[in-house]
């Protein structure tokens, strides 16, 4: 029996050495990537200019739709909005922006400023929406395919990385 | 006579008590959901725009008529499991929840084995 609690005390230590070992080397920045291959669910966003409400039927016959969620405010989405006016110029994909908590006057001097990229414009006020799209910060961008299944999702700026890998995907699915 | 006002005393009170409902369940959930963007604080903690964002969802969630354990679902989809505090038990987190089980019943033997042994020696 001593036998058995000294083998137990053994394991029990190199499983806890084990544990630390594995949390110490681990990431702990937090992600939605395993948002990725999951389908988005009901979409319901209100248009920027009206109240008209655009829903997953409308980005459906789309090949790619890349989700963007900025702001005027927020100082990182105009160092990725050169990317955003990039990838506006492909033809398989289309831009969905979604204004998160903004003036609409600011939001407009913004892409009057900086160039429109935005095949559809919405808006989110109160930033409700964001939760149903796993978003907690902008800018955050999700590529998506016409069965709304998520492709990548991109957390921060979009970067010139970034661009170049959205290209290859949306050229080579 | 005393019944009776015993009776409405009662009732008042249930009447009460179920209109009070609500907050508590809401705020028992704040305390439940991590605030993804702070250090190590629940939203009920936090004023920062996403714990503000969420508790307006929980709130409209409610008033669904969704219950505590369907908004943790909702919200575990959007953001993972890591957003509770309390998760559910699955196959990712079985060790977790099942070692402080195990030492226990471990401990159990060891104390038998011990006072056995001790009582074998007198």
């Amino acid at each position: 029996m001593q036998k058995i609690i000294k083998i137990t005390i053994i394991f029990l230590l190199i499983f806890i050495l084990g544990i630390f070992f594995l949390s110490l080397n681990k990431s702990s920045n937090y992600n939605t990537e395993f948002l990725v291959g999951n389908k988005l669910g009901e979409i319901e966003l209100v248009s920027f200019e009206d109240d008209s409400v655009y829903t997953n039927d409308d980005f459906k016959n789309n090949s790619f739709t890349l989700i963007n969620f900025w702001a005027s405010w927020c100082a990182p989405c105009r160092i990725e909005h050169p990317q955003l006016m990039e990838l506006s110029k492909e033809n398989n994909i289309k831009i969905l922006g979604v204004n998160f908590k903004d003036k609409k006057i600011n939001a407009l001097k913004f892409l009057k400023d900086l160039g429109d990229p935005y095949e559809y414009l919405t808006r989110d006020s109160n930033g409700k929406q964001s939760v149903n799209f796993g978003i907690y910060g902008i800018p955050e961008s999700i590529l998506i395919d016409n069965k709304l299944t998520i492709i990548k999702k991109f957390v921060g700026p979009l970067t010139k990385h970034d661009l170049n890998n959205i290209i290859e995907i949306i050229n080579n699915l | 006579m005393k019944i009776k006002i015993f009776l409405t005393i009662f009732f008042i009170s249930f009447n009460l008590n179920l209109g009070s409902n609500e907050p508590i369940v809401e705020s028992k959930i704040h305390k439940n959901l991590r605030c993804l963007v702070c250090q190590g604080q629940s939203i009920a903690d936090s004023n920062s725009d996403f714990a503000i964002t969420l508790k307006m969802v929980v709130k409209d969630l409610i008033k669904d008529g969704k219950s505590e354990d369907e908004i943790y679902d909702f919200l575990s989809e959007k953001y993972g499991d890591w957003i509770l505090y309390n998760p559910k038990l699955n196959a990712g987190n079985l060790l977790l929840w099942s070692l402080p089980y195990l030492v226990l019943v471990f401990g159990g033997v060891i104390i038998v084995f011990l006072i056995r042994k001790q009582s074998k020696k007198t």
